[in-house]
C-alpha cells in the first residue's frame, strides 16, 4: 500500500499579493547617494538637524561592514534599491479621500474594519509615506498624540529631537545607519502620564512598489504610569526583484508605564527584512513584545529591551514560520541594567519545505543587576527532513545573585500524533494544521481576537496530497 | 505480523481478541485503522461491503470505525472540546451546532464522571493514565462509531481503568453497533456481554468460542493454544 504523503505549501497569500499600479507621484533614483538623501529631506521640508543626522548616518553606512553572522545578505545590491517612493495621495484622516485602489488595499487587509471595531487609532503607510492617520477624539482630549513621524518632526520637533535615534544610534550596525539616512514615514505616539489607552493603536505598513525600500520610523513615548498596546502589521505583494525593509522602532517606557508592542509581519518572499527595535524601560515599567514573523525571504529581527530602572520587566513572545526559500533569524536581546529586573522569553519556530528558522537571543546581566530573574524557553518544530532549525542562545551574566532558567526543545512533527488525529476523522492536512496551531497557541492567545484569527489564518496551511 | 486471519463481525456483536504478548493483537487494531507503519501485502478488509484497505485512516474514521488507543497522544494547544467538535464535524460530515455540542459533551462527561474542567484542557496533556482512558471513552461516546476497536493490550490496566472502560462500553453498545475488544487480560471482560472470543497466536486465530473460552484462559493461560502445543 503506497502511502499518500503530504506537502505543505506556502501560506495562502492571495489577498496580500494584489498589486496596485501607478500610484507613484514621485520617486528617487535607484541606489544611495548624498543627493538622494538631501532630496528626501528637502521634500519633507525638514529642520537642519534632521538633515545633518541623515548625512552623518550615510557616512556611517558607508564606513560599516555588512554583518558577518546570521543569514547571508550577498543578494542585496543597494545600487538596485529605490529608497524613497511617494504615493500620489496626501495624508488624510478620511479613507474616502484616498485613491480607490489604495483604499481598497487597506480594506482587503481588514484595517478599516478593525478600526471601527477594535482600535483606538490607525495609521496606514503606503510605500514611503503615511496616507492615513486617525485617533479617537476622546484620546486626543486626554493629550494622547498619535500621528505620522514626518508630521511629528514638524509639530513636536523638540520632543522628537530629544529621542530620535537615541536608542538606535546609527553606528550600531549598517542597517541602522541606512535607516538613519533614508528613513521616511512611520508613527509617533505620545501617551501622557497616567493615561491608559483602552483599545490598541495600529500602524500598517504596505510596500507596493517593486525594488523599493521601506524605512519607517516608529517612536513611542509612554510617560509614567501610562499604558498602551501598539500593533504593527506589514505586507507587500510579491515581485521578482528584492525589496528591502529596514525600519526602526524606539520605545521609551517611563516609570510604572506599560507598553505592549505586537507585530504581525507577512512580507512577500522577495523581501529582506532587517528591522531594528529597542525599548528602554525605567523603574517598574513593563515592555511586552509579541512578534509573529511569517513572510520575507530573509529576516533578521531581535527586539531589544534595556531594563534601566529597578524592577523593570520585559516579556518576549515570538513565533516564526519559515517555508521554502526563507531564512528567518529571529529572537530577542535583553539587557538587565538595574536591580530586581526580570525578563521572560518564549519563542516558537516552525520550518517546512527546506525553510530555516533560527532562534537567536542574548541576555546580558550587568554587575549592578542584583536579584534579577530571566527565563528562556525556545521550541522548534520541523515539518520535514529538508527543513532546518537552529538555536543560538547567549547569556552573559555578571552578577551571582540572579535566577536564570533556560529550556530549549527541537523536534519533528510526530507521525503518531498525526495518526491519532486522523483516526478521529481529520484529514492529514487538518491534523498537521491543528498540531501547528496548537504549537503556536501560546502566542495567538496573547493577541487581540482579530489578530489571533489573522494569525490562525496565516498558519492555516494550504496542503496538497501527492503520491510519494 | 498477521497471517491468514479471518474475522467477521456482524452489527450488534461484541468480539474479543485475546492472545499472548507478540501475537499480533495491536497489529490487528492498527491494520484495521490504517496506521501508515503497517503494510498489508495480501488480503482485504471489508467494512459494510466496502473494501477499505486502501483508504486513509481519516476516511475509515468517517466510515464509522473508531479505535481507542492504549497510549493516546498528547497534543498541545488544542482543547478537548475544540478537538472533539472538529472531529465530530469531520465524522458526521455536517455542521455541529456549538450549543448542542456543548450540551452533549457535558452530558457524556457527566455519564463518565469526568470533571467538566477537562473539556477546556489541552488534549491529553498532563492527563493521568486513567484520565487519558476516560478521554478515549468520551470520544467514543461523542463520535458514536459503527465499529469501536478498544485496544487494551496493556496488561497494566488498573482497577479504575477497567471500570471506566466497562461503564463506557455499557453506555455505547446497542444492537446496531459493534465492538472489537483486544485484550491481554480477562479482568476487563468480567462485567461485559461478549458474543465471541478469539484466541490469536502468532498472527493466526487458533480458536474461536464463547465466554467459556475466557474461563479456560484464566485457568491455564495461552500455552495450550500455541500452534505447536500438544494438548
Amino acid at each position: 500500500m503506497e502511502r499518500v504523503k503530504t506537502q505543505i505549501e506556502d501560506i495562502e497569500r492571495s489577498i496580500y499579493d494584489i498589486k496596485d499600479t501607478g500610484h507613484r507621484s514621485y520617486q528617487v533614483e535607484k541606489g544611495l547617494t548624498e543627493e538622494i538623501v538631501r532630496e528626501i529631506s528637502e521634500g519633507k521640508n525638514e529642520p537642519r538637524w534632521m538633515l545633518d543626522l541623515r548625512l552623518a548616518s550615510l557616512e556611517t553606512f558607508r564606513r560599516l561592514a555588512m554583518p558577518d553572522w546570521g543569514p547571508s545578505l550577498d543578494e542585496l545590491d543597494m545600487d538596485q534599491i529605490v529608497t524613497y517612493v511617494r504615493p500620489d495621495a496626501k495624508m488624510s484622516d478620511d479613507w474616502k479621500t484616498l485613491p480607490d485602489d489604495i483604499r481598497g488595499t487597506f480594506d482587503r487587509l481588514g484595517i478599516s474594519k478593525a478600526e471601527q471595531e477594535a482600535l483606538s487609532g490607525v495609521g496606514a503607510q503606503y510605500d514611503s509615506e503615511v496616507v492615513y492617520h486617525s485617533v479617537k477624539k476622546y484620546l486626543e482630549r486626554q493629550g494622547v498624540i498619535y500621528t505620522d513621524m514626518d508630521t511629528a518632526v514638524q509639530e513636536y520637533e523638540e520632543v522628537v529631537k530629544q529621542h530620535f535615534m537615541k536608542l538606535l544610534p546609527p553606528g550600531d550596525h549598517k542597517f541602522m545607519a541606512l535607516h538613519g539616512a533614508v528613513w521616511s514615514g512611520g508613527s509617533f505616539v505620545y501617551v501622557p502620564a497616567g493615561v491608559e489607552v483602552d483599545m490598541p493603536l495600529q500602524s500598517y505598513f504596505r510596500l507596493n512598489a517593486p525594488g523599493a525600500g521601506q524605512f519607517e520610523h516608529t517612536l513611542i513615548i509612554c510617560e509614567p504610569g501610562s499604558k498602551v498596546h501598539f500593533i504593527e502589521g506589514c505586507s507587500a505583494p510579491r515581485y521578482n526583484v528584492l525589496n528591502l525593509h529596514a525600519g526602526g522602532v524606539e520605545l521609551y517606557v517611563r516609570e510604572g508605564a506599560s507598553l505592549r508592542y505586537s507585530t504581525i509581519e507577512n512580507w512577500s518572499k522577495n523581501m529582506l527584512n532587517l528591522n531594528s527595535k529597542r525599548a528602554k524601560v525605567e523603574k517598574n515599567g513593563t515592555i511586552e513584545w509579541v512578534s509573529g514573523t511569517f513572510g520575507s525571504h530573509i529576516t533578521m529581527l531581535y527586539p531589544t529591551s534595556i531594563l534601566s530602572g529597578e524592577g523593570a520587566r520585559s516579556e518576549y513572545t515570538g513565533v516564526s514560520f519559515a517555508g521554502e526559500g526563507q531564512f528567518l533569524d529571529t529572537g530577542t536581546k535583553v539587557v538587565h541594567a538595574a536591580p530586581r529586573t526580570s525578563s521572560t522569553i518564549s519563542s516558537k519556530s516552525i520550518s517546512k519545505n527546506g525553510g530555516n528558522a533560527t532562534y537567536r537571543s542574548a541576555v546580558v546581566i550587568n554587575p549592578n543587576a542584583a536579584d534579577s530573574k530571566c527565563s528562556v524557553v525556545c521550541e522548534s518544530l520541523m515539518m520535514d527532513n529538508q527543513s532546518r532549525s537552529d538555536t543560538v542562545p547567549v547569556m552573559d551574566v555578571r552578577n551571582d545573585t540572579v535566577d536564570i532558567g533556560h529550556e530549549a526543545k527541537i523536534g519533528r512533527i510526530s507521525e503518531e500524533s498525526i495518526f491519532y488525529l486522523m483516526s478521529r476523522g481529520l484529514s492529514e492536512e487538518e491534523a498537521k494544521a491543528l498540531i501547528v496551531r496548537g504549537f503556536v497557541e501560546p502566542v495567538t492567545k496573547e493577541l487581540p481576537m482579530e489578530y489571533a484569527v489573522e494569525m490562525n489564518r496565516l498558519v492555516g496551511l494550504e496542503l496538497e496530497g501527492t503520491i510519494g | 505480523m498477521i497471517k491468514g486471519l479471518d474475522l467477521t463481525i456482524n452489527s450488534g456483536e461484541t468480539h474479543v481478541i485475546m492472545g499472548p504478548n507478540g501475537a499480533g493483537k495491536s497489529t490487528l487494531a492498527n491494520v484495521i485503522m490504517g496506521h501508515p507503519d503497517y503494510h498489508m501485502k495480501t488480503g482485504s478488509i471489508e467494512f459494510e461491503t466496502e473494501e477499505i484497505s486502501e483508504m486513509a485512516t481519516d476516511e475509515r474514521a468517517r466510515k464509522g470505525i473508531f479505535m481507542s488507543f492504549q497510549t493516546p497522544e498528547e497534543v498541545d494547544g488544542i482543547t478537548v472540546s475544540d478537538f472533539l467538535k472538529t472531529s465530530k464535524t469531520a465524522v458526521s460530515a455536517q455542521r455541529v451546532p456549538l450549543l448542542a455540542f456543548r450540551k452533549e459533551l457535558a452530558d457524556k462527561m457527566k455519564l463518565l464522571k469526568f470533571d467538566p474542567a477537562y473539556a477546556r484542557r489541552y488534549l491529553n496533556v498532563g492527563f493521568s493514565g486513567g484520565e487519558k482512558k476516560k478521554n478515549e471513552i468520551l470520544q467514543m461516546l461523542v463520535l458514536d462509531p459503527k465499529l469501536a476497536i478498544l485496544d487494551e493490550t496493556d496488561s497494566g490496566l488498573d482497577v479504575d481503568a477497567v471500570k471506566i472502560v466497562t461503564e463506557g462500553v455499557g453506555h455505547f453498545k446497542n444492537d446496531h453497533n459493534s465492538l472489537l475488544i483486544i485484550s491481554h487480560s480477562t479482568k476487563l471482560l468480567d462485567e461485559m456481554h461478549v458474543d465471541y472470543v478469539h484466541v490469536l497466536v502468532a498472527g493466526k486465530i487458533v480458536c474461536t468460542g464463547g465466554r467459556e473460552l475466557i474461563d479456560r484462559i484464566n485457568r491455564s493461560g495461552f500455552s495450550e493454544f500455541a500452534p505447536d502445543a500438544k494438548s
